[in-house]
């Protein structure tokens, strides 16, 4: 029994090598969705950058933790939510603090586009209801837009956004029942 | 951290209303469609930005605000140290300076007063002699007196 519970130290080196690459590989792959779904969540560059960075400095200090029972992409997006909203919320109690945002207006939001529209007037169009959907997306609540934005931007399944957010599955179709019926009205009320 | 109260919409929301992007109607899977690409365009571009984030201009920018006001706090509570010690320093010299006109007032009132009793009693010996001295002729008269002064 003492021989299975003692470790060599070079097994222990090599099991944390192993731990280091791993949580290396997880960084390359989903810092990019996660960032993504930061920038879409405060529309600030800076803002999104910081909190991404946060997220992955939490993550590897709790790496040797996670089991794996979801998966890592669900995993570092519960904690990039938990991030966000601990923002927002000492931003609401540090009211007396500088009130300053970087965060782009909508005009410059909708700006970005697919190249693959043809003709100026489909990349005007286009612009139009990228615009109309950020204008609808700016009046959800913080649950609904994240709700909305795990959905539609980054397409997780409904029993994934239930995991990552600790909601039911029901109450997340409630929300992005809502959030459509929001974005149907403000792109002129066709249900 | 997590939400874990239920959402309590208004009655009557479309809850059952299809969520899935291929079941809702062409104008808003097109809408949709053209948002998720928008916001992957927006974000693969910033993400290939290179990394000198706003932030740690603005940190460093507070951070000798930060030093600066502190520099100025030390500085006045200094000057004003400094300012006090020699506010009282000049206060004590000026009530020592007092302090000595006054005695310095007292030794010569006292003086005076020492002075004004010895000329006195000079002026009154003088007297004294100056009566003293009477004619040889009246001079056994005057014993008398001196005779009938000290009895």
């Amino acid at each position: 029994m003492a021989a299975c519970t003692t470790l060599d130290p070079m097994t222990i080196a090599t099991a944390d090598e192993r731990a280091a690459q791993e949580f290396s590989s997880v960084v390359q792959s989903h810092r990019p969705q996660i960032f993504r779904f930061l920038l879409a969540s405060t529309r600030d560059f800076d803002l999104a950058e910081t909190l991404t960075q946060e997220c992955f400095l939490k993550a590897h200090r709790n790496w040797a933790s996670f089991r794996g029972e979801s998966s890592a992409m669900t995993w570092l997006m519960r904690i990039a939510i938990n991030l966000q909203k601990d923002h927002w919320r000492n931003r609401r109690i540090q009211f007396w603090r500088q009130t300053h945002t970087n965060a782009v207006d909508l005009d410059e939001a909708s700006e970005w586009l697919p190249s693959h529209e043809s003709s100026q007037e489909q990349r005007l169009l286009a612009r139009e209801r990228v615009g109309q959907v950020w204008t609808a997306v700016e009046g959800l609540s913080e649950r609904q837009r994240t709700v909305f934005l795990l959905r539609y931007v980054e397409e997780l399944e409904l029993s994934e956004i239930a995991r990552t957010t600790g909601l039911s599955e029901g109450t997340v179709k409630a929300h992005l029942s809502r959030a459509l019926a929001r974005v149907r009205t403000e792109l002129g009320g066709r249900r | 951290m997590i939400w874990n109260r239920k959402a309590k919409g208004p009655a009557g929301d479309p809850v059952d209303a299809p969520t899935d992007i291929e079941a809702l109607d062409p104008v808003l899977k097109q809408a949709l469609g053209e948002f998720k690409a928008s916001v992957r365009a927006w974000s693969d571009d910033a993400y290939s930005r290179p990394r000198v984030t706003r932030e740690t201009v603005v940190r460093k920018r507070k951070i000798a605000v930060g030093w600066s006001f502190a520099a100025v706090l030390l500085a006045g509570a200094l000057s004003g140290g400094l300012y006090q010690r020699h506010h009282q320093d000049e206060l004590a010299a000026r009530i020592a300076a007092q302090r000595a006109v006054e005695a310095r007032r007292q030794a010569d009132e006292q003086q005076r007063a020492r002075n004004a009793q010895t000329d006195e009693e000079v002026l009154a010996s003088v007297d004294k002699d100056l009566s003293r001295e009477a004619p040889s002729a009246m001079e056994p008269l005057a014993q008398l007196g001196d005779e009938g002064e000290s009895q």
